[in-house]
């Protein structure tokens, strides 16, 4: 404190740097023992898994097998991954057009269409969810698939297009009219000029539909709850504790799974991703 | 003449384009939006168990559900409680870690990926992980503070900690909020430091009058959509209370949420409670209307204390 008056001392920048880094060290354990037990308990034994044992006597790889090979778990993957895959597809599409023309054309209603965009991403699912429930399961018989969650996607989703449409504001109008110049039309500007200036704007969306699908509980839980054969990771893994309620071990090593494509996906996507958060502040 | 008309069909075809490009959000926004909210808003003066026709009640739902429901107030005092502690915690935490990211010269990049990892984790599977770390038999948090002489609680199995529990594990997912305070410091003026520390202004003191100040927005920002984000609290709590209650997940829908002693309530557990373990669509649907109306009322707070969400020119 004394050294704030004056030119700093090396030694008072030292003990800075070491308080700095302690402390950050000290952060880091906070967040990286949780992933370290859970690791570890993981690959324990099923009698050891039971005691307050921190360390494998034995580490029993064989217990991701036996996940892997758990009746309903290959399923689980196969319809997260078509929900969260297809999904994507279906929100990038259909939202890229509604977030050009929020950002770049002029037209009466901008301003209310944004704002009610707003509205939409702040909605929690369960204030819409009776009509909706009774919509596709009474009228359209899709209760016990994923389809009523999919099919929204394909109508834009208020998030993507809130986020993209922020990133379509960065791209100068310059490059716009140049191509209209040209001779192009809106669709093939878009497609041409915008759509690969636009590339980490979309990345990052994609990325936080993906995530979010992966991550959905309530939407599986309402619509897939009766029908095994529907359910998705996060919706089974709690299951899984259901199933297996002594094992530890083998309920960890299912967290694990459901965990570490995420992570991987975010060590190959990390710019894209970090990207997104500061972009709007707001999760997905 | 043939100048104005051509004009107004310029105009046409230009309102044509946005329609064609907006369309996918139109019919959405109908369709999810809309239509369901105001189905919403007349089966809440109905009674309605999704078999026969709804038949208009009144006020009855509201009166059971601000009266009579047992799980209404237990849910809204929870969620005051995550506002106030929860909310809080993160933002602070969220600050400090930011504060400490960008202090960090050696490693920095490391340490922000292994801060911000935990964030990523999908909720139901982090939620899994917390409740066996800390099972109070024979988790690993309870045998190190048994080792070092502090009391063990029963976190998600004791009403009085299982909220605590649950800010933790909050608290480890605070990449977010990480992220956009990094960003937010990494803009203040380095002039204004320099022209502190000429001043003599010790480290709290720049904190205070500076960062602070400067940052303000960016914090206002991280407690309102925090709030919205408490009020619409699902999958942890629930996952939660139903793992430490020992509930078998899956098919199987009956079973009393908010364990221990609801202490895990949150109002979205409302509307999946009364809609599909009770079939009371129309009591359901009131509570919808309320957790509709508080998150519109702080969307609406955050829109008019942060008009740059939507940019200058919106």
């Amino acid at each position: 404190m004394s050294s704030a008056h004056g030119p700093r001392r090396p030694s008072s920048a030292a003990l800075h740097w070491i308080g700095v880094h302690a402390l950050g060290v000290a952060a880091a354990l906070f967040f990286v023992l949780p992933f370290v037990f859970l690791l570890l308990t993981s690959l324990m034994g099923d009698r050891q898994a039971l005691t307050r044992d921190l360390w494998p006597d034995t580490w029993e790889w064989d217990n991701y097998t036996k996940v892997w090979h758990t009746p309903g778990f290959l399923t689980w993957w196969r319809n997260t991954l078509l929900y969260a895959g297809l999904g994507t597809l279906l929100t990038v599409v259909s939202s890229v057009p509604v977030a050009y023309a929020l950002a770049k054309f002029r037209f009466r209603g901008r301003r209310l269409s944004l704002l009610l965009v707003i509205a939409m991403m702040m909605l929690p699912p369960q204030v819409v969810v009776i009509p909706m429930y009774l919509f596709w399961a009474r009228q359209l018989d899709l209760s016990g698939t994923l389809w009523p969650l999919i099919v929204p996607m394909a109508f834009g989703d208020a998030f993507s297009i809130f986020l993209l449409r922020q990133f379509l504001l960065t791209i100068p109008d310059e490059y716009l009219d140049a191509a209209r110049v040209d001779g192009c039309g809106e669709v093939r500007t878009l497609l041409r000029v915008v759509l690969p200036m636009a590339r980490p704007g979309i990345a990052a969306v994609a990325l936080f539909q993906f995530f979010c699908a992966w991550n959905d509980y309530f939407g599986p839980q309402i619509y897939a709850s009766d029908n095994p054969a529907a359910w998705t990771l996060s919706y089974g893994l709690e299951s899984f504790k259901g199933a297996h309620h002594t094992n530890w071990n083998l309920t960890m090593a299912a967290t694990v799974l459901v965990m570490a494509p995420v992570i991987v996906l975010f060590f190959f996507a990390q710019k894209a991703f970090v990207e997104g958060v500061t972009l709007t502040g707001v999760k997905g | 003449m043939t100048g104005s008309r051509t004009l107004r069909t310029k105009r046409r075809r230009g309102a044509l384009r946005t329609a064609a490009f907006m369309s996918p959000w139109l019919i959405g926004f109908s369709v999810f939006f809309v239509y369901p909210l105001l189905s919403t808003l007349y089966f809440s003066f109905t009674r309605y168990d999704g078999f026969r026709q709804p038949v208009p009640s009144g006020l009855d739902n509201w009166s059971y559900v601000f009266t009579d429901y047992p799980l209404f107030w237990p849910a809204m005092r929870n969620t005051l409680w995550l506002v106030l502690v929860m909310v809080t915690c993160r933002v602070v935490f969220g600050l400090g870690v930011g504060l400490l990211i960008t202090k960090i010269k050696t490693g920095a990049g490391i340490f922000r990926t292994l801060f911000y990892l935990p964030y990523l984790a999908p909720p139901v599977a982090a939620t899994l992980a917390f409740v066996f770390l800390l099972n109070p038999g024979t988790g690993p948090v309870n045998t190190l503070l048994d080792a070092v002489g502090l009391p063990a609680p029963g976190w998600f199995t004791d009403a009085d900690w299982s909220k605590p529990a649950l800010t933790a594990l909050a608290l480890w997912g605070v990449g977010d909020l990480m992220v956009i305070f990094m960003a937010a410091l990494l803009d203040v003026p380095k002039e204004q430091y320099e022209a502190a520390e000429l001043d003599g202004a010790g480290p709290w003191a720049r904190f205070r009058h500076i960062t602070l100040p400067n940052i303000a927005p960016i914090v206002m920002f991280a407690v309102v959509t925090g709030v919205i984000q408490a009020m619409q609290y699902y999958a942890q709590p629930l996952v939660a209370g139903k793992v430490a209650a020992g509930v078998i997940g899956g098919s199987g829908q009956q079973f009393e949420p908010g364990y221990p002693d609801k202490s895990t309530l949150t109002l979205p557990q409302l509307v999946h409670n009364l809609g599909f373990q009770r079939f009371d669509y129309g009591a359901a649907c009131v509570v919808a209307l309320v957790l509709f109306a508080l998150s519109m009322a702080f969307t609406a707070l955050l829109m008019r204390r942060r008009g740059g969400l939507i940019g200058a020119d919106g």
